[in-house]
């Protein structure tokens, strides 16, 4: 149970191609702050992963595209999308 | 009601669903042909296409209009092969094909365009064959290039619809810009081990490619499906879903995937399709700030990256002639192979001591400075990283096997398998 408008501790976000491979599962919990923005997210998840995640990798919540400033919500799915080449 | 039960030949026009880019940014190009000037069917076109004919959104006039569409499949390889094999069955009018690759046999498992017999043939005339014994209806224009800077517009510029099937970042952009600037809608797919990805860009309203992915990744991190792997029916999936969309295109019905990416998982068979926008301040179809293609290379770093590993040439490497000949003599040194175990599995050089990559690092503690070691992989990349590792942990005696199992089994025992 959690607070409206208040975040919950952790976010499950999901991962993609690439993504998946370089934190070997398909999705992360991520603890987060209140208040926590999608650059805040993205910031958590590149410690450690720098190598394997770009600084602005493209983000969706609730399969749709997220400015970098958007406030991450309690109950919010979100997704990080690589860039795939193959063909 | 009646009317849509009717078996009979729908000739009305659908303007509910007006044809894509009816603002005029393809007024140079077949989609916006009077309908009084779309070519007519033969008896045996009308035959052939029946199943089409008494669709209520195709119909004669829908028909017509593929007949009188031009489309450019770019890469006649994973993707391009079922989309090119659905749009000439579907009766497209001129299919466009881009590709400098001659078959080989490890296409074969997922390249259905091309068969056993057309092993070391160029693509596109394996394509052509296949695609006039499906439909000797459909005019196949053949394009034996690689798609550059130089030639990418002109190319562009003679189709209506534009499929993208290539298979790395420098040509993805290429096409990206080449469609945003010459106006014409990029039918989008890509696919990874188990997973792709399919949109349409570079329409007047949606997003283009760099919209959603602005920076190349730096080159070596997302593996290609040589060095990745790729399910043989992925690109089946994904391709469809290309020529899908450029049918849809091509007649102005449904809802194509303008504005959204759709992701596929065929590994847990989900799809989702994620909404995107155009990003205002995206160089190529935002700022419009991109007035020429660039030099794709260089963008996506694979020029540099290239400079680099020669200027790191200098890491001390030893021929499989040499190794042969050492492991002959019983040479006392150790031979560490850093693939995966699964591709230890297929090829192996009796000897080999299995570590893989992600794994190193615990086994570096345990190696004994004193000795020498022979590092190798598939192609000698891998174990070039490696070799540098060891000389930073302070090994002198440490070799990089010179093009890795592949040259080995090449130079020294053909009976170890290439993969």
């Amino acid at each position: 149970m959690y607070i409206s408008g208040v975040p919950p501790a952790t976010v499950t976000v999901l991962l993609f191609a690439s993504y998946a491979d370089a934190f070997g599962r398909p999705r992360v919990e991520v603890p987060l702050a209140a208040r926590a923005t999608v650059a805040d997210l993205v910031t958590q998840l590149r410690d450690g992963h720098a190598a394997d995640l770009p600084p602005r990798p493209l983000v969706a919540i609730n399969q749709e595209y997220a400015a970098y400033d958007r406030v991450i919500e309690a109950g919010d799915e979100i997704a990080l999308i690589p860039p795939v080449a193959g063909g | 009601m009646a009317s849509t039960l009717s078996p009979a030949l729908p000739t009305v026009p659908h303007p509910q669903h007006p044809a894509p880019n009816g603002d005029g940014v393809h007024s140079d190009a077949g989609l916006e042909d009077g309908r009084d000037r779309l070519p007519p069917l033969s008896r045996e076109e009308v035959l052939r296409y029946s199943r089409h004919l008494i669709l209520p959104d195709v119909g004669l006039e829908g028909q017509q209009r593929l007949k009188a569409a031009r489309v450019l499949l770019i890469g006649a390889g994973g993707l391009g092969s079922p989309a090119a094999l659905y749009l000439a069955a579907a009766g497209v009018g001129a299919l466009g094909l881009v590709d400098f690759d001659v078959v080989d046999v490890t296409n074969l498992q997922r390249q259905v365009l091309h068969g056993t017999s057309d092993v070391g043939r160029p693509k596109l005339e394996s394509a052509a064959k296949r695609i006039a014994d499906i439909n000797p209806h459909v005019h196949v224009e053949r394009f034996e290039t690689r798609l550059t800077s130089a030639n990418a517009l002109d190319i562009v510029r003679q189709f209506d619809v534009i499929v993208d099937g290539t298979d790395n970042f420098p040509t993805r952009y290429l096409v990206n810009d080449a469609c945003v600037l010459a106006g014409r809608p990029n039918v989008y797919g890509s696919i990874f081990r188990f997973e792709g990805q399919a949109s349409v860009f570079a329409t007047p309203d949606g997003p283009c490619y760099r919209c959603l992915f602005r920076e190349p990744p730096p080159p070596g991190l997302v593996p290609s499906c040589a060095e990745g792997g790729v399910l043989g029916v992925l690109p089946g999936l994904v391709g469809t879903i290309q020529a899908t969309e450029a049918v849809k295109l091509i007649l102005g019905i449904g809802e194509t995937l303008i504005g959204r990416l759709l992701l596929v998982d065929a590994l847990r068979m989900e799809f989702r399709t994620v909404t995107v926008r155009r990003d205002p301040a995206c160089p190529a179809c935002g700022t419009r700030e991109l007035k020429a293609l660039v030099d794709y290379e260089e963008f996506c770093g694979i020029r540099q990256a290239a400079a680099a590993a020669s200027a790191e040439s200098t890491l001390p490497e030893i021929a499989p002639r040499e190794l042969a000949a050492k492991l002959a003599r019983g040479d006392d040194f150790d031979l560490i192979d850093v693939r995966e175990p699964y591709e230890y599995a297929v090829a192996r050089i009796e000897g080999a001591r299995l570590v893989p990559l992600a794994t190193f690092r615990e086994v570096l503690p345990t190696l004994n400075h004193s000795r020498e070691i022979v590092v190798h992989c598939k192609s000698g990349i891998r174990s070039a990283h490696i070799v540098r590792l060891l000389q930073d942990a302070g090994f002198e005696r440490v070799w990089n096997l010179a093009g890795g199992i592949s040259r080995w089994t090449d130079d020294v025992d053909p009976e170890v398998p290439k993969y």
